[in-house]
């Protein structure tokens, strides 16, 4: 790059020595505060378990492994399609992204439906945050940090495919190319961040 | 006004071994405090603005550098190690010291209620016996507390015993100590603990033997009615 | 595909922004201009009057809890002002105490000097310091000011709400935080959550802003150990705000569901762990107390060096104490909790880690004494507030090495020793560095000289009072005294400190008064001072190499930097002063060229 003391100053054109644009680096710094908005969760989950093992039952006799196990699967495919769409704007291929993005927020509101669904059932049966039959002393803390941990996640979801059909919309108006793609790119990062969340929470809340 | 750098007379076992990390820790914050600030103002008097001075051109020093991290980092370690007899000694249950009286003290808005144990020398059985807002020793005995809480957190603190500690709900926690003297001394919350707690304090009272076992066994006769 | 293309194919999200300098100040309507602005200077001027009208709410709280430590029972001057709920006739009931406890301590800490520190400083003079246009995001930089203001105005709403403000001190400890059952006070305790949650927002976009913007928009030749010393603090406080906040959402957030949704978190009654809170809420707490003194210290460096005309003594030395401030305040988080029921095993491991961290404080102090030896001492009124930084920081540094001797903190936890302590760190510390910086930067803010005579007077009046009020505090703490009691009086003991304890409240009216002083030469000077230079401290750095206040936009050209930050008094020049981005002899004005010393970006 060059760069001569005259040059416009233009905060949108990167300065010298920038090596990742703003946007991108800004979000890689976003999400260290995200991992350690998580940490705090799941910090206080573990050591509440350890404390207080007996609020806790077998994995998979409360919730339900199974179901959730599917909704993994989905949450990783949709993180696959996320790449699809980058990989597709890349190479300049619009219609490619738009298809991919609308498959990845098909896929990421089914995961968001399918907590509903989960949330709903286990509030039927009595699993609820702040109440429980089978600990002695009340309070429920296998459901508060359950619904907690979960509940945060599922919100981080909602909100990455509110973001995804807002740059899904802006694909449409042709804001992406081959040469620009930074929106894409950045949503793909906070997308895959969720994603892995999910494998750790899926891993301590629902197989632990 | 009541200026003092001196803490209240101590009537603990541990209390002057305590007593005497604070007064090193005074002396070396003293000496530092007095060094660093004296020359703080040498400087600003030495070199003062004056027409036609330019300052040294001194980007800093390694040695020096060196010189003032390692004498502030051996000094507060030593601090630091000269400490850890004390605490380990007053908190550690592992290194309390055996054939302790036991009593439980339990805080709640805004009360100190201490039970003790009856004939049988247990606590927990039918003939022990409390007391509200005091705490009645022997002196030179070692009595260990057993720190309840049953609403919030409060924390037990004998100034004049050196001795403080949370109590927590849902927890027990003890700490002990041994009285050097008889006499009535202050029994204060140290935690805030709603809106009562600058009232919630108590009077421990350290008797010799023989008073301790007249009051303990009128106050366990009046219990039993 | 180069980034240039990438960048500026992104303008779509920015389109808007007026990002040039030569584009000068175009016609931009009052609101966004003045109200909802992207420029860093006026969100950092936005800050200034948001906190200072918190350090004078927050002022007035320690007033009326002064009043009552000082002239315990009396009715307050000017009887019945306050409702029946706070002091019925004037007297302030214990519960209205307690409240003023916790939001002095909250609003002092969270929407004062926080925000004095790192919205002001870190808004105004990241991009001027390391030659940036504006901040990487200016539009999330006004939403970071825009999210302050909801934060502050439900913390100060909280006052007037059914059963008051909240009233379980500024740690708010659980499970007496988690039930108005406990304190009588039910909605305030959650409108205190919930605004430093938003707050807790405001911070961290911030941060992420501060973070991005010193990484990626240096100008050519500002290399990492050029960046000047409030910029470095600014950054490594922006590093540890980033990650200690969240911790503290989370835990606003269970403490909040156990307040509201039943859960018990906290609340033993539910097995629920009291002390997970005061472990989340210290390993946030401690990085937090160096959030609230690094910049400060960055200030106090810049103004030092400028004012003894002298290069800061270790430059090197400086950065890496603070770096390795950064590293060690995330283990020494348990020296807060000595006396709380954790293993004592833990205490002395937290023991020794703490005073290690009281190492590189010393190692910062002797570097501002050697900065200062055989300088040529300039004394106005910035240098006086940042020489009472270094001679207060002394006091507060060394108080604390007795608490962190756990078994002299057992007698000394929760007394006054600590609350002088922590006042020597948070006054005579970063509230001194704060007037420093606010007297040394107006100018550039402004673009008008703040009136010396008064600012001596100011300055003069506030340090004689401040040690009045927190000196005698240290004794109060050596003679037993606690803290957060209402009425110390209940305590024989405590009687004969009375005398102690109304001397401080009459010394902490006068220092509230003599703070009038300021806000009466910040408005006068505003308006009626001096027409600032664009140099007047014939500084080195960048902010100074344009005009007083600077246009939108900064720089009209990029500048070159050659050299370090603190080049004062070299003996290349004649002038005592060597600006970071004038040439060296043999390169012309117009720019580096190929015989002139290549800047090193990002090295």
């Amino acid at each position: 790059m060059n760069h001569s003391a005259t040059a416009v100053m233009d905060n949108r054109h990167p300065m010298p020595g920038m090596q990742v644009y703003n946007l991108k680096l800004g979000m890689w710094i976003f999400l260290l505060s995200e991992v350690m908005f998580f940490t705090s969760l799941i910090g206080s989950y573990i050591i509440l378990r350890f404390a207080h093992p007996e609020h806790w039952t077998q994995p998979g006799v409360i919730l339900n492994v199974p179901l959730t196990a599917v909704n993994t699967f989905l949450l990783i495919c949709s993180s696959v399609t996320m790449v699809k769409a980058f990989v597709a704007i890349e190479q300049g291929d619009q219609k490619g992204l738009k298809l991919w993005l609308l498959a990845t927020i098909l896929i990421g509101a089914s995961f968001v439906g399918i907590q509903v669904v989960e949330y709903t059932k286990l509030i039927h049966e009595g699993f609820v945050p702040s109440f429980s039959a089978y600990a002695a002393e009340g309070g429920n803390l296998y459901g508060a940090t359950f619904y907690l941990m979960t509940g945060f996640h599922g919100a981080h979801v909602t909100i990455g495919v509110l973001c995804l059909i807002f740059v899904l919309f802006r694909a449409m108006k042709g804001a992406y190319t081959a040469e620009s793609y930074g929106g894409v790119e950045i949503i793909g990062l906070y997308w895959h961040f969720v994603d892995l969340v999910w494998i750790i929470l899926f891993t301590i809340v629902y197989l632990l | 006004m009541n200026w003092s750098w001196m803490l209240p007379e101590t009537v603990s076992t541990y209390g002057p071994a305590i007593d005497q990390m604070y007064y090193i820790i005074l002396v070396i914050t003293g000496v530092v405090f007095f060094l660093t600030e004296g020359l703080l103002i040498a400087f600003l008097v030495r070199y003062r603005h004056k027409e036609g001075r330019k300052a040294a051109y001194i980007h800093g020093s390694t040695k020096a550098e060196v010189i003032w991290t390692l004498t502030p980092f051996l000094i507060v370690m030593s601090i630091a190690l000269a400490s850890k007899s004390s605490w380990d000694l007053v908190k550690n249950p592992a290194n309390f010291p055996a054939d302790a009286m036991q009593v439980v003290v339990t805080a709640k808005q805004y009360e100190w209620n201490v039970t003790y144990a009856g004939a049988d020398g247990r606590i927990g059985t039918a003939d022990d016996f409390t007391s509200r807002n005091q705490l009645h020793v022997p002196v030179n005995k070692v009595v260990t507390v057993n720190l309840r809480s049953e609403d919030v957190i409060h924390s037990f603190f004998l100034p004049d015993f050196r001795l403080k500690q949370d109590a927590v709900p849902g927890k027990e926690i003890s700490v002990w100590f041994e009285a050097t003297r008889t006499g009535e001394f202050t029994l204060g919350c140290a935690e805030l603990c709603g809106l009562g707690h600058y009232r919630m304090k108590g009077t421990v009272f350290v008797h010799t033997d023989a008073d301790f076992q007249s009051w303990a066994a009128s106050r366990a006769e009046e219990e039993q009615q | 595909m180069s980034t240039a293309q990438l960048v500026s194919s992104l303008e779509g999200e920015d389109r808007s922004q007026p990002g040039y300098a030569g584009e000068g100040q175009h016609d931009i309507s009052f609101i966004r201009k003045y109200i909802f602005s992207t420029d860093h200077k006026t969100i950092g001027k936005q800050f200034l009057f948001l906190s200072l009208f918190f350090l004078v709410v927050g002022g007035a709280l320690a007033g009326l809890m002064r009043w009552q430590l000082g002239f315990p029972g009396q009715p307050l001057p000017g009887g019945g002002v306050l409702p029946d709920t706070m002091a019925p006739g004037g007297i302030i009931l214990p519960e209205f105490y307690n409240s003023l406890v916790t939001m002095h301590g909250t609003i002092m800490v969270f929407f004062a000097i926080m925000p004095l520190l790192v919205g002001v400083f870190g808004n105004l003079l990241i991009p001027l310091q390391i030659g940036a246009p504006d901040m990487a995001f200016p539009k999330l930089n006004m939403m970071s000011f825009w999210l302050a203001v909801p934060a502050g105005a439900v913390m100060l709403a909280s006052f007037f709400v059914e059963g008051g403000a909240a009233g379980a001190g500024w740690t708010s400890y659980a499970p007496l935080s988690t039930s108005g059952e406990w304190t009588g006070v039910y909605l305030g305790q959650q409108l205190w959550l919930a605004s430093l949650i938003i707050m807790g927002f405001s911070s961290l976009t911030g941060a992420v802003n501060y973070i991005t913007t010193v990484i990626n928009m240096r100008a050519p030749g500002m290399t990492w150990f050029r960046i000047p010393l409030p910029t470095w603090s600014l950054f490594i406080t922006a590093i540890l705000i980033l990650l200690a906040i969240p911790i503290l959402t989370g835990g606003l957030i269970m403490l909040l569901f156990d307040q509201t949704i039943g859960t018990t978190f906290f609340i033993p009654a539910g097995s629920g762990e009291p002390l997970l809170w005061q472990h989340v809420f210290w390993f946030f707490g401690h990085p937090e107390v160096y959030i609230l003194i690094l910049p400060a210290m960055g200030i106090v460096s810049e103004v030092l060096a400028c004012r003894a005309r002298k290069p800061i003594f270790g430059y090197h030395a400086m950065v890496l104490a603070m770096i390795a401030i950064a590293f060690l305040g995330w283990i020494v988080w348990g020296h807060h909790m000595f006396q709380s029921g954790m293993n004592p095993m833990l205490g002395t491991t937290f023991m020794i880690s703490t005073v290690v961290i009281a190492v590189p404080s010393a190692i910062k102090t002797f570097n501002w004494l050697g900065t200062l030896w055989r300088g040529d001492i300039h004394f106005d009124t910035p240098m006086l507030h940042a020489l009472s930084f270094v001679s207060m920081f002394i006091i507060g540094g060394l108080s604390g090495i007795f608490m962190a001797s756990a078994p002299v903190d057992m007698y000394f936890h929760d007394t006054y020793f600590i609350v002088a302590h922590i006042h020597y760190v948070l006054f005579g510390g970063s509230l001194f560095g704060i007037f420093a910086g606010i007297t040394f930067w107006f100018p550039k803010m402004f673009g008008r000289m703040m009136g010396e005579g008064l600012g001596k007077i100011h300055f003069g009046l506030t340090f004689i009072f401040y040690n009045m009020v927190f000196f005698p505090m240290h004794n109060l703490g050596v003679q037993g005294m606690m803290r957060r009691i209402y009425d110390p009086n209940e305590y024989e003991f405590l009687r004969p400190l009375q005398e102690m304890n109304t001397f401080i409240s009459i010394s902490v009216f006068l220092l509230v008064t003599t703070q009038f002083l300021f806000a009466f030469n910040f408005f006068w000077s505003m308006f009626k001072g001096r027409r600032a230079p664009a140099n007047p401290w014939n500084s080195n750095t960048l902010e100074w190499t344009v005009p007083s206040p600077p246009a939108h936009g900064n720089f009209a050209v990029m500048p070159t930097v050659y050299r370090g930050p603190y080049e004062y008094s070299s003996p290349e020049v004649d002038a005592d002063f060597y600006p970071q981005d004038q040439p060296p002899p043999g390169v012309g004005s117009g720019g580096h060229t190929a015989s002139g010393p290549e800047p090193v970006p990002g090295a």
